[in-house]
């Protein structure tokens, strides 16, 4: 077992993981995967909540020293932004499912603190008209 | 409900902002950019009306309050309010809605990719490895350059005057390529 080297963000979480680093080539222990991104390997693929990604479609993912980074982002369509020398790379959310969210028209739910620290929630909300401002100080 | 979320670096970058306005409504902290991200917002002030089902009704546009910066914007305050009066008093939404609905834009994988720089970046320059960070701001930007969330909101960020030349150059250079800063839906009627 490697010791923790490489820092993954999923999405904005980060979690340190033991990876073996070959050039551009990350591979990450499986145990390691699931705590990160909840992709969990078994006997029928690779799975997380009720989504499983079937052996036959796992070609070039999974191998004896853990899972491929980049084989793992391509599989599931999501950007990986990557800095080797940094040990760190960050999984972002696939354009395919934001975009698929937003043609729903179902207003995605997030969860933010206030400036007392104090959490909100968009789907607390429901029942009432909301008109949500982006904006910033730049 | 209004729900304010501010696209800064840090609570304090927003601070002044929110008590000055004392609101009664949320105001969050996005420092993330969590909401560009779900919503595929590229600038601000982007708003979006939600109804009491949850469903987005009008989506991403620009809007301002007031007058303040119409001259720079070319975005008038009153028709947009308007309309939002309309929607919230009597939930008639303007003529042009379903259109509009079909408008919204999806994000693409660059767009993406972008993000996901910019988080990588963020998290480096958290950790004090800003030359390293720079790199993956710098990258971020020229994979989604219309997104100014990232070109424009990263430079708090990287402690580049947002207002200053660095902006001015940006600003100029886009316009010079004939596009637009804001681009706002077609006026509510």
């Amino acid at each position: 077992m490697t010791a923790p080297n490489f820092t993954l963000i999923d999405e904005t979480r980060p979690t340190t993981v033991p990876a073996t680093i070959t050039g551009e080539r990350i591979r990450i222990e499986t145990n390691a995967v699931r705590h990160a991104l909840g992709w969990e390997l078994k006997p029928q693929g690779l799975c997380k909540a009720d989504r499983c990604i079937p052996t036959s479609a796992l070609q070039g993912v999974v191998h004896p020293d853990g899972i491929d980074l980049g084989a793992l982002a391509d599989v599931l369509g999501r950007p990986l932004a990557l800095d080797v020398d940094e040990r760190i790379a960050c999984l972002g959310a696939a354009a395919d499912d934001r975009g698929a969210q937003l043609a729903s028209l179902e207003a995605p739910d997030f969860n933010l603190p206030d400036l007392a620290g104090r959490r909100h929630s968009l789907s607390e909300h429901r029942g009432k008209k909301v008109f949500l401002v982006a904006y910033a100080s730049w | 409900v209004v729900i304010a979320v501010a696209l800064d670096k840090s609570a304090e970058d927003a601070r002044p902002f929110i008590e000055a306005a004392a609101p009664t409504h949320p105001s969050l902290i996005d420092t993330e950019h969590v909401v560009a991200d779900l919503y595929r917002m590229v600038n601000v002030p982007t708003v979006v009306w939600i109804d009491e089902q949850g469903r987005i009704v009008r989506p991403n546009d620009v809007a301002f309050g007031t007058d303040t910066y119409r001259e720079l914007t070319g975005i008038a305050s009153q028709p947009y309010l308007a309309a939002l009066r309309t929607w919230v008093r009597d939930g008639r939404l303007p003529s042009n809605t379903e259109a509009l609905q079909r408008t919204q834009l999806l994000p693409t994988r660059e767009e993406q990719l972008a993000r996901a720089e910019f988080t990588l970046a963020w998290h480096l320059h958290r950790a004090g490895r800003t030359e390293a960070a720079e790199h993956h701001f710098v990258r971020a930007g020229e994979l989604a350059p219309h997104d100014f969330t990232i070109r424009r909101g990263s430079l708090p960020i990287r402690g580049i005057d947002p207002m200053g030349p660095a902006f001015v150059d940006m600003f100029t250079a886009w316009a010079q390529a004939g596009h637009q800063y804001y681009l706002p839906l077609p006026t509510p009627d």
